[in-house]
């Protein structure tokens, strides 16, 4: 017993040694002249999230660096100094997030740092933005305490919006049109038990019983359920004027296909998240005609045409943008690039400064923060001959009239 | 005592007293590193309490890790710290007491997907409270806790489950509990037990990964389950435990702790083949190290005493 205690006592001695000299590896850094921008990102290369930021975030960070290196770098007083690109893979978890923008900033200290994607993970993210002083332009992050970080943490920049603003929007046009006669009263609502899901479809109850629908089905189904057809043909039973469907890209395939099928065929039919994605025309082609969802842009801009020619000639295998948060994280690209220029150096403080109050040419248009936040957002968007327009709030510069009643399914 | 127990009681102190001034000398990505260390010693060695001795291989640390997390989410705001905790503990000791009363009776690989189903069924039954009661999904955690404090927190921690682990070791229960891992039907027969002892080792162990969740959660700003249920936890800490050799109490940690700078020198160097490599090294692990580095450790130390030709075993 005794030596085995011994044993056991200096083995943990090893081991608290062991952690002693741990936290002292890698001490000691460079010093580094401004001979480059440091530009660092942690994004999810693998995990659940990685499908969202191959689609979104990880070309528009690869167009807007080549780009700008193409033109002899960022504009720092009267030189050009290019972009050196910093980047990690988040593996999709908040702690491994944290931990790779502590590398970026004590470590690699890096100049700039453009955000991780999705909600959870800029969340995870914004208090060791705000304490390091750096900004955060969070465009793939949609909370409904937008309006409280931003005040929290006032280097933060939330592009997206909030939720509730989203299910307002689109009640306020389902009003419009049943104003105009184009609906009726019953709505169908189906949302995905996901914080997306959750937030919109709350958000989405009290707007549609204030405006006098009649909701006659709400129900939630879970992450990963793979037969959608009972839901869908129950909602065809009863025949709704509008569907809903607060879904994230697995599921909006999936109900899609699923009401084709069946032909249940609502005048409105809406879907959430990857409606706006390029992999749901590739999918439904001719069929995705009058199609709604969440997001849209102004397809008819000359801006978002270029932008969406130079995306498809950068990202690999010619990839499109998605038509919502793409062409927003490729315009807080731009407001970052400008509000650099601008203060001509790498002074984050005046760079944060700058954003909050300047206002920025971009491919969505021209935009200025109040409250660090846009003024205008695209909550509604339809598929209209081969583009994602939108078209609510109809009162955003390029807006499209929507298509009523939605066309027909045909047969694939 | 003798002269170098003594010595080992204070160079450990040493060791401790080191670490805890570990936050005022470092920069904020080597105290972010300083967490993971402590965050995996601590599951890995709180999962060796358990399964080092019953050989019972647990995939629930991160139900228990889960709970904890969200129990800061719901109440972090409403209740002072210390008592946040408290009530995390407690709710992980009910969780666990049920789930152990309910399963330990399985054994083998019974009992291993009983765990990991054990996680996702926590889970599945948070959604379901969560869209349909509370109608939320995503819970915001804004505490004034800093870094220093979560790390100052969890060496305590760490510190209080190598105590509690030593001293289960020279117990009645640590030896009950090595009987049964040898042998149930024995330990049965000499009138052990065998329930009580092992959910009683079950429960103590889970209090330790739901307090780690629980000290973890203001870190992240936002908890939802995907975050907080995380399977990947379970299956690192296993690893972790089992490179280590789970038959010691410090053995988990010699494990934890390599095996979370080597994750991070991935992460840092590969950033885009990094869980290729880590896959890779698993494999060269368990082949290379079957007993882990305590069983080279003691594989080494009985070729030396055999080499001086005494071959006396403990």
């Amino acid at each position: 017993m005794g030596s085995s205690t011994k044993r056991r006592a200096v083995g943990l001695s090893v081991g608290l040694a062991m952690m002693a000299g741990a936290a002292t590896i890698g001490w000691g850094d460079q010093a580094q002249a401004q001979t480059s921008v440091k530009i660092g990102y942690a994004i999810s290369r693998t995990g659940p999230a990685a499908g969202g930021a191959a689609v979104t975030s990880i070309p528009n960070y690869e167009l807007w660096v080549k780009e700008v290196n193409a033109a002899g770098g960022l504009k720092l007083g009267d030189k050009r100094v290019p972009i050196e690109v910093v980047q990690y893979d988040d593996r999709s978890s908040a702690e491994e997030a944290a931990k790779a923008l502590e590398r970026l900033i004590n470590q690699d200290k890096v100049d700039f740092i453009l955000p991780p994607w999705g909600t959870g993970l800029n969340l995870a993210v914004g208090p060791i933005l705000n304490k390091a002083g750096y900004p955060h332009l969070a465009s793939t992050a949609v909370t409904d305490r937008a309006p409280e970080l931003a005040k929290r943490w006032p280097n933060s920049f939330w592009l997206l919006g909030t939720s509730a603003d989203a299910s307002k929007t689109l009640v306020e046009m389902l009003v419009k049109l049943r104003g105009e006669g184009k609906i009726g009263d019953t709505v169908a609502m189906v949302s995905i038990a996901d914080g997306f899901g959750i937030d919109l479809s709350a958000a989405a109850r009290p707007a549609l019983a204030a405006a006098k629908f009649k909701l006659a089905y709400d129900k939630t189904y879970p992450v990963g359920t793979q037969d959608l057809g009972p839901i869908v043909n129950e909602v065809k039973a009863l025949n709704p004027d509008t569907f809903i469907a607060f879904s994230y890209p697995p599921d909006t395939i999936a109900i899609t296909e699923q009401a084709r099928i069946s032909g249940f065929n609502p005048k409105v039919y809406y879907t959430g998240v990857g409606t706006a994605f390029p992999l749901f025309k590739q999918k439904f082609a001719a069929n995705a005609e009058g199609v709604m969802g969440i997001g849209g842009w102004s397809g008819d801009s000359p801006a978002i045409k270029d932008y969406l020619a130079r995306h498809k000639a950068s990202a690999a295998n010619g990839a499109e943008p998605d038509r919502w948060a793409s062409a927003v994280t490729f315009a807080s690209l731009q407001m970052l690039q400008q509000a650099i220029e601008r203060v001509g150096k790498v002074d984050r403080a005046a760079v944060i400064k700058d954003l909050q109050t300047g206002s920025f040419d971009t491919v969505i248009g021209k935009v200025k923060f109040e409250n660090n936040m846009p003024t205008n957002y695209w909550w509604v968007g339809q598929w209209q001959g081969g583009e994602f327009y939108g078209v609510a709030p109809s009162g955003n510069a390029g807006a499209r009239q929507p298509i009523l009643p939605k066309p027909a399914w045909k047969t694939q | 005592m003798s002269v170098s127990q003594l010595l080992i009681g204070a160079v450990s102190l040493a060791a401790i007293a080191g670490l805890a001034v570990v936050p005022s000398l470092v920069d904020a990505y080597h105290l972010a590193l300083g967490i993971t260390l402590l965050q995996f010693t601590i599951l890995a060695t709180a999962w060796g309490l358990f399964s080092g001795p019953t050989r019972y291989v647990s995939l629930a640390t991160t139900a228990f890790f889960g709970v904890g997390a969200y129990t800061v989410a719901v109440l972090g705001e409403q209740l002072p710290w210390p008592l946040v905790l408290t009530v995390a503990a407690v709710i992980g000791s009910v969780t666990s007491a049920i789930v152990g009363l309910s399963t330990l009776r399985l054994s083998g690989v019974h009992f291993v997907i009983f765990t990991f189903g054990l996680a996702e069924l926590v889970k599945q039954l948070v959604v379901w409270f969560e869209v349909n009661k509370s109608r939320v999904l995503g819970r915001y955690i804004f505490l004034d806790i800093t870094q220093q404090d979560i790390y100052w927190q969890l060496l305590a921690l760490a510190v209080i489950v190598f105590a509690v682990g030593w001293l289960i070791a020279r117990s009645r229960l640590g030896f009950a509990l090595r009987i049964i891992g040898e042998d149930e039907t024995v330990a049965r027969h000499c009138g052990i037990n065998v329930t009580f002892a092992k959910v009683a080792l079950f429960v103590i162990s889970a209090v330790f990964m739901t307090l780690v969740g629980a000290i973890m959660a203001p870190r992240w700003t936002y908890i939802e389950p995907s975050i907080a249920f995380n399977a990947t936890i379970s299956f690192e800490v296993v690893i972790m435990a089992l490179l280590g050799g789970a038959h010691r109490v410090w053995g988990p940690a010699l494990g934890a702790i390599p095996l979370t700078l080597l994750f991070e020198f991935l992460s840092a160097r590969f950033p885009n083949t990094s869980t290729l490599i880590m896959g890779v090294v698993f494999l060269l692990i368990v082949y290379a190290l079957p007993s882990g580095v305590v069983g080279l450790i003691e594989k080494i130390r009985q070729f030396r005493r055999g080499s001086a030709a005494q071959g006396s075993g403990t």
